[in-house]
């Protein structure tokens, strides 16, 4: 068995289930490049409990939050008339709306995408998902509306073009009405546009500048606060129609003219004429096919496959590769596995607390039915499933995921998933020996066999096998 | 509310959500045996392997203090052994099950061990709770399987308790049990599997050692602050104290369980492990309380119990290079309760002389574990020596029950 076989699972995917490291040995590079196929990226359509989309997603939320508003008001009344609020909320015949359906969204989502992660067969399509949903985060904590929004942004804004074309998913981001929420775009009006009422309204920089910043060019890449601006004037009335539906389905993208600020804008030294929607295509169009653009995302591929400290040939390598094949993401993956650098041991990458938990569900086969434990594991250690700490997303190096208190939280959690914590959903007590032969094969250290084999108990040994490096580095 | 106050209770305390599974509602009713007596038994493993020479030193064996060295456990000094007969002294650390021996209600069985002879902690457990005579046997284990072979009329109900969050194999099988863990689990690792895997990461990961050993350090300085406590590991003395109190409780109870498995970590001392004061000392300290827990806990039914604890196997006779011990054969079991005709330790000494020893490092098993479990279930539960040698102990119609312990 090949010690690439153990990169290939590891490093490239989500760790291997049994069976998986035989799998693939024989061509562990035509293993992950046979896994690149578009469909896999995609959240198959669900059963009775399927996922819905977006606009249906919001729509729940606008009407929750017309409910949790009447409530608020009727409890308001009766505190101050002493009548019991059932009387004045519409009497007792009234059906009493569903609380928090954003949160049922957002856990059917979860679990959604905790089966992807586990039944992928490497996982490495997944994790090019896990990458570009991170590149292009949103937050479910921003708002209730973003937490019924963040998994169906994943599946409708980015799936669909992890194989696929760059400045496909830009698009599709940027006029998301999950991005455009949280970046704050649906804010921005033209000051010179019908709605900015002679100047007395006006731009929200926020999606703009992360456009450049954290989705495009990069900071520090060359452009410019006036760079910003003009597209911030370029994006104005990319909005998504409120709960009346004035301008178009609840909850669906669309462009408001009226908010749209007019004229031609300059942008990184490219001219845009005579404003419209067909403005910001172009302009998005213009700064996914950027030199900068190419660099920036090779360099966050590369740090985020390879080490933390990308290597500038393998940078070089990547960046060729986005501009020369025009951004076509399926190449750059392909570009991914044929670094020499991807294939030199050791494992010196941490793994994020989420590819830890999947990894550690393949290997055991742990099925919750209930996805509240593993949101929960995943919000203990620092990741909690589309809650980014900023638009700038989840760190990814060493020194985030290794600090001190990260790893005394990594030893609770292997010391509480191996006692049998309820929900985790392991049955029994699996032989740590043979899960890390599952997972490492020949690769296994003699050191780690040896604390594993010294063990007291088989929950201690799995709870060593977790803390491996091994299983913890990828 | 906003949905941005979604419940966020501290992250630690997350995971334990939903974990307790205390199950009072699925009690069943069931008829008392008419007429006979209403036993208890409570079964103790402790995991890890406990050297039975600090536990009850053979301070008569000419060989022993010399052999087992700085451990040894002397009848003078700062902290005396009490002595139990001429011959045996057990650890200070026990003084309750001290008073319970000398008021007949505790025994010691010494130089015993399982059919095992190899020395994985993995393999040796599941051979001590299967009751299979080796290895590869988990499907069920010997007291679940006596549970199911109880006499019918007097199956009313559920009359298993596994107490910890992993059911203990012993008790694991085809007979329903009730399930209750201590708060919910060890909320927070113990210091053994701490320590261990700091040692994994100075040989294999020394960053990853420094982050872990940082973070280790702070926490301890937190848990010094707010005095907060290791609540549910069954790998502490408080630990091991809460979890027989728990199950004390529900044993006592007209309607509750009348058996129940426990399992208490962290015996395996390889290092610095202490004599009369040290590391093994504060565990028995912890299994002392166990017992005193338990006496206090049953009141009236404690008459009728029996405790038994058992580990899967001794350890070496010699002190290893880091002042500990490593895994061995021939070790203790303790016996206490009221259904225990107790005051002696029961042993067919094997001595500790060079020759005497087994494989030359080990205290010869002199005694099968099998024959005082066989013991308890033949006196006070009525199985049939056959059933014992065919279902329970499967492989074992050369041990045959040792019934003088029991009442």
């Amino acid at each position: 068995m090949s010690i690439d076989a153990v990169t290939a699972l590891n490093r490239f995917g989500l760790g291997a289930r049994p069976g998986d490291l035989a799998r693939v040995a024989s061509d562990p590079r035509g293993a992950l490049k046979a896994e690149l196929q578009p469909d896999r990226a995609l959240v198959p359509a669900g059963g009775e409990d399927g996922l819905a989309g977006t606009s249906a997603n919001i729509q729940a939320s606008f009407v929750a939050d017309e409910a949790r508003k009447r409530l608020r008001e009727a409890q308001a009344v009766s505190r101050n008339v002493l009548l019991p609020s059932a009387m004045t909320a519409g009497g007792a015949t009234a059906e009493k709306p569903e609380p928090q359906p954003e949160l049922r969204i957002y856990r059917a989502e979860a679990l959604a995408r905790f089966g992807m992660a586990r039944d992928a067969e490497i996982g490495f399509v997944e994790r090019l998902a896990a990458f570009w949903s991170n590149h292009f985060c949103v937050s479910a904590s921003k708002a209730p509306l973003l937490r019924a929004s963040a998994g169906s942004f994943e599946r409708e804004a980015i799936r669909p073009f992890v194989l696929g074309r760059f400045a496909d998913m830009l698009q599709a981001v940027e006029r998301h009405p999950a991005m455009l929420f949280f970046l704050d775009n649906v804010r921005s009006i033209g000051p010179e546009s019908r709605a900015g009422g002679n100047g007395k309204r006006g731009l929200n920089e926020n999606l703009a500048r992360e456009i450049m910043e954290l989705h495009t060019l990069g900071v520090g890449s060359g452009y410019s606060q006036a760079d910003v601006t003009s597209l911030a004037r370029v994006i104005t009335g990319w909005t998504f129609a409120g709960r009346e539906g004035r301008i178009g389905e609840p909850g669906a993208f669309t462009f408001n003219s009226a908010m749209h600020e007019p004229g031609d804008q300059m942008v990184v030294g490219h001219a845009y004429l005579g404003g419209g929607f067909g403005q910001g295509e172009a302009a998005l169009n213009d700064l996914a096919r950027h030199p900068a653009t190419a660099r920036h995302v090779a360099t966050k591929l590369v740090r985020h496959f390879i080490a933390d400290d990308p290597p500038p040939s393998a940078v070089d390598r990547i960046a060729t590769v986005f501009r020369q094949r025009d951004g076509d993401l399926r190449a750059v993956a392909a570009a991914l596995v044929d670094l020499p650098e991807a294939w030199s041991p050791p494992s010196a990458k941490m793994r994020s607390p989420q590819d830890l938990l999947m990894a550690a569900a393949r290997l055991t086969g742990a099925k919750p039915a209930d996805p509240a434990p593993w949101l929960g594991v995943l919000r203990m250690l620092g990741q909690p499933l589309w809650e980014p700490p900023g638009p700038n997303g989840y760190p990814d190096t060493a020194a985030d995921w290794a600090s001190p208190e990260a790893m005394k939280l990594r030893l609770d959690l292997a010391a509480q998933i191996a006692h049998g914590v309820k929900g985790f959903g392991i049955d029994g007590a699996p032989d740590p020996l043979a899960l890390l032969d599952i997972a490492a094969g020949d690769a296994l250290s003699p050191e780690t066999r040896d604390a594993v084999t010294r063990a007291e108990s088989r929950e201690q040994g799995l709870a060593l096998a977790l803390m491996s490096p091994e299983i913890q580095r990828r | 509310m906003s949905l941005c106050e979604l419940p966020s209770p501290s992250r630690r305390a997350l995971l334990m959500g939903g974990t307790g599974c205390f199950a009072w509602a699925f009690l069943p009713r069931f008829a008392r045996a008419a007429g006979g007596r209403d036993m208890r038994l409570v079964t103790i493993v402790l995991r890890g392997a406990l050297d039975g020479l600090s536990a009850v030193a053979p301070i008569g064996d000419p060989a022993y203090a010399d052999l087992h060295g700085d451990l040894a456990l002397r009848l003078g000094g700062d902290h005396p052994a009490l002595p139990l007969d001429g011959f045996f002294a057990l650890n200070p650390a026990m003084p309750n099950f001290a008073r319970l021996f000398r008021a007949g209600q505790a025994a010691v069985v010494h130089a015993t061990a399982t059919g095992y002879r190899e020395r994985s902690h993995f393999d040796g457990q599941d051979v001590l709770e299967s009751g299979h005579a080796g290895p590869g046997f988990t499907a069920s284990g010997w007291l679940n399987r006596a549970l199911a072979a109880l006499p019918a009329g007097e199956r009313v109900g559920i009359r298993g308790l596994a107490v910890g969050a992993v059911p203990p194999l012993v008790i694991r099988g085809p007979a329903p049990v009730l399930g209750w863990a201590p708060q919910a689990g060890p909320a927070s690792a113990g210091d053994d599997l701490a320590r261990r895997v700091l040692d994994l990461y100075a040989r294999r990961d020394p960053a990853l050692g420094s982050a872990l050993a940082q973070g280790l350090a702070t926490e301890r300085m937190a848990n010094a602050s707010m005095g907060a406590a290791g609540r549910g590991d069954m790998g502490t003395p408080a630990g091991m104290r809460q979890a027989a109190e728990g199950a004390a409780r529900l044993l006592a109870a007209d309607d509750g369980p009348r058996i129940a498995a426990l399992a208490f970590d962290g015996w395996d001392t390889h290092v610095n492990e202490g004599g009369a004061t040290g590391r093994l000392a504060q565990l028995l300290g912890g299994l002392d309380a166990a017992f005193a827990a338990l006496e206090a806990g049953l009141g009236d039914h404690w008459r009728d119990t029996t405790v038994v604890v058992m580990t899967e196997f001794g350890r070496t006779v010699h002190i290893n290079g880091t002042v500990g011990t490593d895994h061995g054969t021939g070790t203790v079991a303790f016996l206490a309760g009221g259904a225990v005709k107790g005051g002696t330790v029961m042993a067919d000494w094997p001595g500790l002389s060079a020759a005497q020893l087994y494989e030359a490092r080990d205290l010869k098993p002199t005694t099968d574990l099998r024959a005082a479990l066989k013991g308890i279930l033949n006196v006070q539960w009525g199985l049939s020596r056959d059933v014992l040698a065919r279902d329970i102990f499967p492989d074992s119609d050369g041990v045959g029950p040792l019934t003088s312990p029991f009442v």
